[in-house]
């Protein structure tokens, strides 16, 4: 069996998922991606399942799949997400559903299926995706950044429950990034969003990475419940 | 049902080899799982839980989810004994059929 360590990252077919799938690669991972429809990496060392992160018979059936073909789970990186904005007058409960569903429901159930498969040879890092308009309270965005903050709960409650079986649980809270994510927000929104962080420019994928790498790392094994946000915001 | 209590007992075996000795659960049907008179303790249960549904899950190819709201709010808790959770591991089982 490859040696070498197994990474499940969700929400690979674009954005930063698709660059963490290139840059854990390069650094010879084996990289197993989700997203709801296929890939364009074609990479021998990465394999895709394409999933609704928060259908549960599907996603459990893939990680008995993840079991069989690859012998466990070293990594998750819960990044599939999706955000909408919008005044709070203005937002269907159709909006708020379907977004908890991804980052809330489905963050839920891949830990908890990543977890079971960890706990077999008690270790393992779990890595959720938060975001800096939590902490902001940003207009227009209650619906994404009420649902990043159950992210952020789960993954403080998580870290204790998970402590026992030496799996650490954290969370990366990026800045704006030039992604689909941000896409529909106006520009001046935007610029004025930047000015509230300490290091006022854009984030980009390998600042993400960068913290990624400091939760997986063997020596990080003493960091658990933590959410690290970018740009100087806290 | 003997089948399902092998499959509880494997698990228990595992359990064992990760607890010191005087907290390691005897193999057999009216051993106590979980309660006030046993010894697993709360994480130790988890285990032995998720233990058994990973096993379930490869022999009989279906996903079993033995903590449901049901089981924990039942009177008699289906957890007490290797008995108790063979008998409520059937009934799931051909529930599913």
């Amino acid at each position: 069996m490859n040696p070498n360590p197994v990474i499940l990252i969700t929400g690979t077919r674009k954005g930063i998922g698709r660059y963490l799938v290139d840059y854990y690669l390069k650094k010879d991972f084996q990289v197993i991606g989700c997203s709801r429809s296929e890939s364009d990496c074609k990479h021998s060392n990465y394999w895709h399942f394409c999933a609704d992160v928060a259908d549960e018979k599907t996603v459990e059936k893939y990680f008995s799949e993840i079991d069989e073909r690859f012998g466990g789970l070293d990594i998750l990186v819960n990044n599939a997400g999706i955000a909408s904005m919008n005044h709070m007058l203005l937002t269907p409960l159709k909006t708020l559903k379907n977004i908890y569903e991804t980052n809330v429901f489905g963050t839920f159930l891949f830990c908890r299926e990543a977890a079971k498969l960890m706990q077999k040879k008690k270790r393992g890092r779990i890595i959720n995706f938060a975001t800096v308009a939590t902490p902001l309270d940003l207009e227009g965005e209650a619906a994404y950044a009420s649902s990043k903050a159950a992210v952020e709960s789960l993954t403080r409650i998580f870290a204790k429950e998970l402590a026992p079986f030496g799996i650490t649980v954290n969370a990366v809270g990026p800045t704006p990034i030039k992604t689909d994510l941000i896409r529909s927000v106006p520009e001046e929104k935007m610029k004025a969003l930047l000015q509230r962080q300490a290091i006022r420019r854009y984030g980009e994928f390998k600042d993400v990475a960068h913290v990624l790498d400091f939760f997986i790392q063997k020596e990080s094994d003493f960091v658990t419940g933590q959410v690290v946000y970018l740009g100087g915001i806290s | 049902m003997e089948e399902i209590t092998a499959i509880i007992f494997e698990a228990i075996n595992q359990i064992n080899r990760q607890l010191d000795i005087d907290k390691q659960l005897v193999k057999s049907e009216a051993a106590v799982l979980y309660g006030p008179s046993g010894k697993l303790d709360s994480i130790g249960f988890v285990m032995l839980i998720v233990n058994i549904e990973q096993r379930l899950k490869k022999k009989y190819k279906k996903a079993i989810t033995l903590t449901n709201e049901k089981a924990m709010s039942q009177k008699n808790s289906p957890f007490l004994s290797v008995r108790s959770l063979t008998l409520y591991i059937q009934k799931l089982l051909a529930e599913k059929r």
